[in-house]
């Protein structure tokens, strides 16, 4: 039934070789784990090992909650981890089971294409001597004589696309043996090797692919070159190198999205301008149809606001920031930080007082609810207010320490480093607003500007994992629709009158070499053409 | 129209159910019925008829009878014994069951349709409306295998049952208010990534229900009769329906592999900048196609049983619900349609 057990037995290849036990127990291992049934249970492991990813969060997918895991179980988290659970599929266990995998894999298709190419090459096999023997048999009687029944059977089987050889046998006996349905192996074998492709492809991809992620906020002053410092985040794969980067700069101009009457988005729409190769372009891209550029793509995962503020300190001076705020919900409702490091120097010491650092910390929200509650009741700016609360003192930028840009340093505010300056309830405002502190400096909200979370990726091998999954699924539609099968016939002479030729005894059989409920129907088509009793009729009307 | 598709809704799975009431009742009543019969028979058919009467049996089909081979021998038998009154009544409500399906699967049909108009796209946008059309081309696959071998007839039960389970479990988890597509979802790949996946999935759990028949029927053939092996007393021969297991899944597997190994990567790359990135929706498509990679690699292995490589395709069967329901209710991922509720 399978193309497993047309294969020779092993035992019955090359005569056990004496003496050698280590040498036995590899080739036994090796034969143990090119078996089919090694591959089931492999490919199950693979199954099975590829379940914790979905329930642990997973660095690869989702950092931040990976951090949440650990908050959350501060006991469980770190022996998880040293398994490997938040980094399954890059695990050694789980690259441990498709490796064995595809090893057997290749074990096993690798002998199986030589057999094929060698069932190619051969000719179908002589009728065994009992035809009736076979799953599928008819006799008859035909006028011609064998040699003249045998042709004509060849070439009717040959119309039919079976590959046909025609022998003569002793005392006039003519045979005819055919075989049809070679894509099934052929396809196959196609699919399996199609497998290691992907394989190969997704791994190459791994080592030469590189990725970044960055927040673009809209104007000239913010854009960004694709140097591995100038990404919020980035990861090179392991052949890569920071100059191996493409060289090209991106500016937003504009961002448009427009939003249902519920508040889910429409569409979202980035307009940048690309320098790359010493020219300039507009481009624009949108959700499912990235920016392709010259050796990477830009795609558009995010966006949100970036409120513009004017900070005028006691001495006069003035300092506009253009802060993101992050959206934490679909109305888009953000939070985000301004802070203030080098304010208050007076001009005269020059001297910087850094219990006079000035800091703000707050909630933008593009449409205010009616309501009052705390989040917004749109995400396109119908009625935008910034609510904010004012922080003097040490914000902590000097410790060394990578804080968030999105939130103030909590330990200086504990420690009362850091205080907060304003009334309990923080500060609304509108774009144009004016905030006067309590120490008379001036904080004004002019306006905010949108931003855009872009990804630029490269990856080397994609088209080649593409083509590998396109042939592999064409490979799996021949194998799992063909159907192989051999038909004989042997003619010999009817014992008729002392030498008038009186006509050939037909005897013919066929055996399905694999699952093919309809096979009965289609001999007994071919048997009853031979007879020329109307079979290809049949056949048209079935 | 939201509403009108939601009370065509509760129309549909009411004639489902009616459906699995009027297939218990050719249950109960048809006992001996021609189909049981038919499929109980052992086979060893003339399937030669083009062949002159003189030569005597010409072609055999050797072992049990498969379902082609059983059809031509059923309609044979149907005038003999049509004088049973309760073989009568059996197929009176066997064939009133069939009714209530079409019934349903057109009731169901215009769920979908109402409520792609009340949306004005592709009714497919979140996890109620997959899961809408996921049964929808499981019962209209079930209807067109029927037509082609009414000798399954009595798989129907259980066909009615998985769709009212499902249906049920959908509408009561699942429901969604008619909304727009999120624009992540507006795009080519949308289409062919979505309906091919409807397409598979359909067929795939369609498939286990010939596939737990079979688990069912071996048993009773082997003696068994504690629940729930009585159920197999009458459906068609264990040979039929593995073989129809295979079938559905053997044509699914494919298509399921397009949609979600080929357009849904496509895709991914276009929306996402990667064409994979182990999403849990991703994870648990990723699980089934191997699943169901097993089930086709342990049919195909001539050392294990076909009762278990069918327990595979059945295992199959749960990592599909897994992604159904499970992974929508359970994770929070990319694939935003995913969301209940
Ligand atoms: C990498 C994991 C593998 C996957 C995903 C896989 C998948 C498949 C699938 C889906 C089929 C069904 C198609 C068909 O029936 O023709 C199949 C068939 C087959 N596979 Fe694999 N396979 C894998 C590894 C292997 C290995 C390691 C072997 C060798 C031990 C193997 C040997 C076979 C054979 C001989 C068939 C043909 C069965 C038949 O006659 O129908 N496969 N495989």
């Amino acid at each position: 039934m399978t193309v497993v057990e047309e294969r020779p037995a092993p035992s019955a290849a090359p005569p056990p070789r004496r003496g050698n036990p280590v040498w036995a127990l590899l080739r036994n291992s090796w034969r143990q784990l090119t078996s089919m049934r090694t591959a089931l249970v492999l490919l199950f492991l693979l199954a099975v090992a590829a379940i914790p990813g979905s329930v642990l969060p997973q660095r690869s997918v989702n950092r931040e909650n990976v951090a949440g895991y650990f908050r959350d179980h501060p006991d469980l988290a770190p022996v998880l981890d040293r398994l490997g659970g938040f980094d399954v599929y890059a695990s050694p266990w789980f690259a441990a089971i498709y490796l064995l995998l595809f090893t057997s894999l290749v074990g096993c298709v690798v002998p199986r294409l030589a057999d094929h190419v060698r069932a190619l090459r051969t000719v179908p096999p002589d009728a065994p001597k009992r035809l009736d023997r076979l799953p599928q048999h008819a006799s008859g009687q035909l006028a011609d004589d064998p040699a003249a029944a045998a042709a004509s059977v060849a070439a009717m089987l040959r119309r039919r696309r079976f590959r046909t050889r025609v022998r003569e046998r002793d005392g006039g006996v003519w045979t005819v043996a055919a075989e049809k349905g070679y894509a099934k192996e052929s396809g196959n074998l196609l699919f399996h090797f199609a497998l290691l492709t992907v394989l190969v492809g997704v791994g190459f991809g791994h080592w030469y692919g590189w990725h970044g992620n960055r927040l673009l906020v809209q104007g000239a002053d913010r854009g960004f070159c694709s140097l591995v410092p100038q990404f919020d985040e980035s990861s090179l794969g392991p052949r890569v190198t920071p100059g191996d980067l493409p060289r090209f700069c991106l500016q937003l101009t504009d961002f448009t999205a427009s939003f249902q009457d519920n508040g889910t988005p429409r569409s979202f729409r980035a307009a940048v301008v690309v320098e790359q190769d010493g020219t300039t372009a507009n481009r624009t891209f949108t959700v499912n149809d990235p920016l392709r550029l010259d050796g990477a793509n830009v795609y558009l995962l995010g966006h949100g606001y970036a409120p513009v503020l004017r900070y005028t300190d006691r001495y006069g001076q003035q300092q506009t920031k253009v802060v993101p705020f992050l959206p934490t919900d679909g109305m888009l409702t953000s939070e985000g930080v301004a802070t203030f490091p080098d304010v208050n120097i007076d001009p005269k010491t020059n001297r910087r007082d850094s219990t006079l650092q000035v800091g703000f910390e707050g909630v933008y929200l593009p449409t205010v609810n009616p309501d009052g509650s705390p989040t917004s009741g749109f995400p396109a700016e119908r009625a935008p207010r910034l609510f904010l609360t004012a922080y003097r003192g040490d914000l902590g930028v000097e410790a060394g320490l990578p804080g968030s840009v999105y939130a103030l340093d909590r330990s200086q505010i504990l420690s009362g480093e850091l205080k907060q300056v304003s009334g309990t309830r923080p500060q609304t405002m509108k774009p144009g607003d004016a905030w006067i502190l309590d120490d008379g400096t001036k904080l004004e909200f002019l306006g905010t500007r949108p931003f855009a979370t872009v990804s630029v990726r490269y990856n080397p091998t994609q088209s080649l994992v593409l083509v590998g999954a396109v042939a592999g699924l064409l490979g799996l539609m021949l194998s799992l629709a063909g159907r192989r099968r051999r038909l004989w016939f042997r003619m010999s002479p009817l014992a008729g009158s002392e030498g008038a030729p009186a006509g050939t005894v037909m005897d013919a059989g066929g055996l399905p070499r694999t699952d093919y409920p309809g096979f009965g129907e289609e001999f007994a088509r071919v048997v009853s053409t031979v007879r020329g009793d109307g079979g290809e009729k049949n056949e048209e009307t079935a | 129209m939201a509403e009108l598709s939601n009370q065509l809704m509760a129309l549909t799975v009411l004639a489902y159910l009616a459906a699995m009431v009027c297939h218990a009742a050719e249950y109960a009543f048809g006992d001996r019925s021609h189909i049981g019969r038919a499929a109980a028979r052992p086979a060893r058919q003339l399937v030669g008829a083009g062949a002159p009467a003189t030569e005597g049996p010409l072609v055999l089909v050797e072992g049990p009878a498969d379902a082609e081979a059983a059809e031509p021998a059923e309609v044979a038998a149907e005038p003999a014994v049509v004088a049973e009154p309760s073989r009568n009544r059996g197929d009176l409500a066997g064939r009133i069951a069939v009714g209530f399906t079409v019934l349903a699967a057109l009731l169901h049909l215009g769920t979908l349709v109402t409520r792609g108009v009340a949306a004005d796209r592709m009714p497919w946008g979140n996890m109620y409306e997959f899961t809408l059309s996921v049964t929808f081309v499981g019962a209209a696959t079930w209807l067109g295998l029927l037509s082609r071998r009414p000798g399954i007839r009595h798989l129907g039960l259980f066909v009615a049952l998985a769709l009212v389970v499902l249906l049920g479990a959908n509408g009561l988890i699942a429901y969604t208010p008619v909304g727009p597509l999120v624009p992540a979802l507006n795009s080519y790949w949308f289409i062919f990534h979505v309906s091919t996946i409807i397409l598979s999935t359909g067929i795939l759990l369609l498939g286990a229900v010939p596939a737990a028949m079979f688990l069912i029927k071996t048993g009773y053939d082997n003696g068994e009769r504690r629940f729930p092996y009585p159920l197999g007393a009458r459906v068609p021969a264990a040979e039929t329906l593995e073989r129809l297991t295979f079938r559905l899944h053997a044509f699914a597997f494919p298509l399921f592999t397009f949609g979600a190994l080929i357009a849904g990567p496509l895709w991914a790359e276009a929306s996402w900048g990667r064409y994979w990135g182990w999403d849990p929706k991703e994870v648990w498509a990723f699980i089934s196609w191997i699943v169901y990679a097993c089930y086709l690699h342990a049919r195909a292995t001539p050392s294990v049983k076909r009762t278990t490589a069918t327990w595979i395709a059945l295992l199959g069967f749960l990592t599909m619900l897994m992604n159904l329901f499970g992974v929508n209710l359970f994770f929070e991922g990319l694939h935003s349609y995913a969301n209940a509720g």
